[in-house]
């Protein structure tokens, strides 16, 4: 068993087997991490560099603690400070870098295809950590990893993705892979966030009304308003937005049901959700970040087994 | 192909070997048993029920290891190897550990065990059991304390070791 793919830029790319695979492999890491020394041998040869061309909080320590818990040598790179901001290019940064011995590219950049652009042009794998509003694939994974946990399967489950699809390369991801897996999404949002033809083209529902989507779902994945990424405005105010697409206790009460609330983070509390949602039993937030090093790990582990195929 | 257990002999081996195990645990009380996965885990499955039943009262910490983590040729093997799960819910501190493995033959999923172990803590002191020991092809200086059947074969041969539970009959069988 490997997985069919050589770089890991997008779910788009991964067939069904592949995500369980990563699942399966990802389940052993998650017993790794609970041991008293939470660390393998496995990558001890390998060197991995990150390269975070945007912020990224979660993500980069993530990908960071995956890779020691691999035992595997790292290096980061950040744009700011580096001479990308003396005018050097994208393929010339990273060779310069491969040739310094490098085995792996975890890579983030604000550009959509940016690492798509650079697997044609290096032979080392690539984990896309997030290419502008394209795809995320490794939150998808820790997002759909984490749905099948606290509810056992994510096949026949019902996902709304509410608040900035537009925007959002997690909203793409995880329709791909909770597609993919079997699952029903709805996309819910402002319709000035909500891209055209969605529907047709991804194979989703979509409704303005956050009501009812949550009425509808078992999970609700609410995702940050993006504003880096609005260059006009979009809705009149935050507070405006809150009214209408927020996600309170009051809503939630008013459900039939208790729904799962995940957020991908980082969470602006009152404006798409608030606290007394966030830090509720409902919530699987801090259950996301905390797979998130054992998906990593799984994904980092398959790809450098392809490697020596 | 040839047999080299039948399902009555595996029995009979097996009870062996536990009686071995009980000459020198007596009721088990600072060991623990450690199956190796994939294909270890139900010799020590076995072994583990059939000492419930041999030493009344005992109470015996079983677990299972899993080494694909700790191989030694991640980066040569032609083929990815899928974990599988780990369980050890004891501590293994000060403890005597009986490892457990269908065959021995190269040495080195032991040696990988033993490294994989040690991340659990520092036992006491580690045995090794197996089934079937394929003597003569050794590549690191490892050998068995407990085991059911010495035997020679070709590097070219492969030894199985068949399951009831999993492979519909129990029986061990020399491939050409």
């Amino acid at each position: 068993m490997s997985l069919s793919v050589k770089h890991l830029l997008g779910i788009r790319d991964l067939q069904r087997q592949d995500i369980e695979l990563i699942f399966q492999t990802a389940d052993q890491f998650k017993e790794v991490l609970q041991r008293p020394i939470k660390k393998v041998p496995t990558l001890r040869d390998t060197t991995i560099v990150n390269l975070f061309f945007e912020n990224s909080t979660r993500t980069r320590i993530s990908f960071e603690l995956a890779e020691k818990r691999l035992g595997a040598d790292t290096v980061n790179f950040s744009a700011s400070g580096s001479s990308v901001s003396k005018g050097e290019t994208l393929i010339d940064t990273v060779n310069n870098i491969l040739s310094m011995k490098v085995d792996m590219v975890v890579m983030r950049h604000s550009a959509s295809g940016a690492p798509h652009f650079l697997a044609k042009h290096i032979n080392v794998p690539i984990l896309n950590a997030g290419d502008g509003i394209n795809e995320h694939p490794t939150q998808a994974l820790l997002d759909a990893f984490s749905i099948r946990e606290r509810l056992g399967s994510v096949e026949g489950k019902k996902i709304a993705i509410c608040g900035d699809i537009m925007h959002s390369r997690v909203a793409l991801s995880n329709i791909y892979c909770l597609k993919k897996l079997g699952a029903e999404v709805t996309v819910v949002g402002p319709p000035t966030l909500i891209p055209k033809y969605m529907a047709a083209a991804l194979g989703v529902n979509v409704s303005y009304d956050i009501r009812e989507a949550l009425q509808w779902c078992d999970v609700a994945n609410v995702l940050r308003i993006q504003l880096e990424r609005q260059n006009t405005p979009l809705f009149s105010s935050l507070r405006e937005y809150s009214l209408a697409y927020g996600v309170n206790r009051q809503l939630l009460d008013s459900l039939n049901k208790e729904i799962v609330i995940m957020h991908p983070g980082p969470i602006n509390r009152g404006v798409e959700i608030n606290s007394d949602v966030a830090d509720s039993g409902q919530s699987i937030i801090l259950d996301q970040v905390e797979n998130g090093v054992a998906v990593r790990m799984a994904a980092l582990y398959l790809l450098a087994g392809k490697k020596s195929e | 192909m040839k047999t080299i257990l039948n399902g009555k002999q595996m029995a009979i081996t097996i009870d062996r070997l536990c009686h071995q195990l009980i000459e020198n645990h007596l009721q088990f009380e600072q060991t623990v048993l450690i199956g190796l996965q994939p294909r270890g885990i139900y010799l020590s499955g076995r072994i583990h029920q059939t000492l419930l039943k041999l030493v009344p009262g005992a109470h015996i910490d079983y677990g299972k290891l899993d080494i694909t983590f700790y191989r030694d040729d991640f980066n040569q093997s032609k083929t990815l190897h899928v974990p599988s799960e780990t369980s050890i819910d004891f501590s293994i501190e000060n403890k005597k550990v009986v490892l457990i493995d269908d065959v021995l033959y190269t040495g080195r999923t032991i040696r990988s065990a033993l490294d994989a172990m040690l991340d659990f803590g520092r036992p006491a002191s580690v045995e090794l059991l197996t089934l079937i020991d394929r003597r003569f092809s050794r590549q690191l200086p490892i050998q068995p304390d407990y085991t059911g059947r010495t035997i020679d074969a070709l590097i070219s041969q492969k030894v199985r070791v068949l399951w009831n539970e999993r492979d519909g009959n129990d029986e061990v069988i020399l491939i050409d």
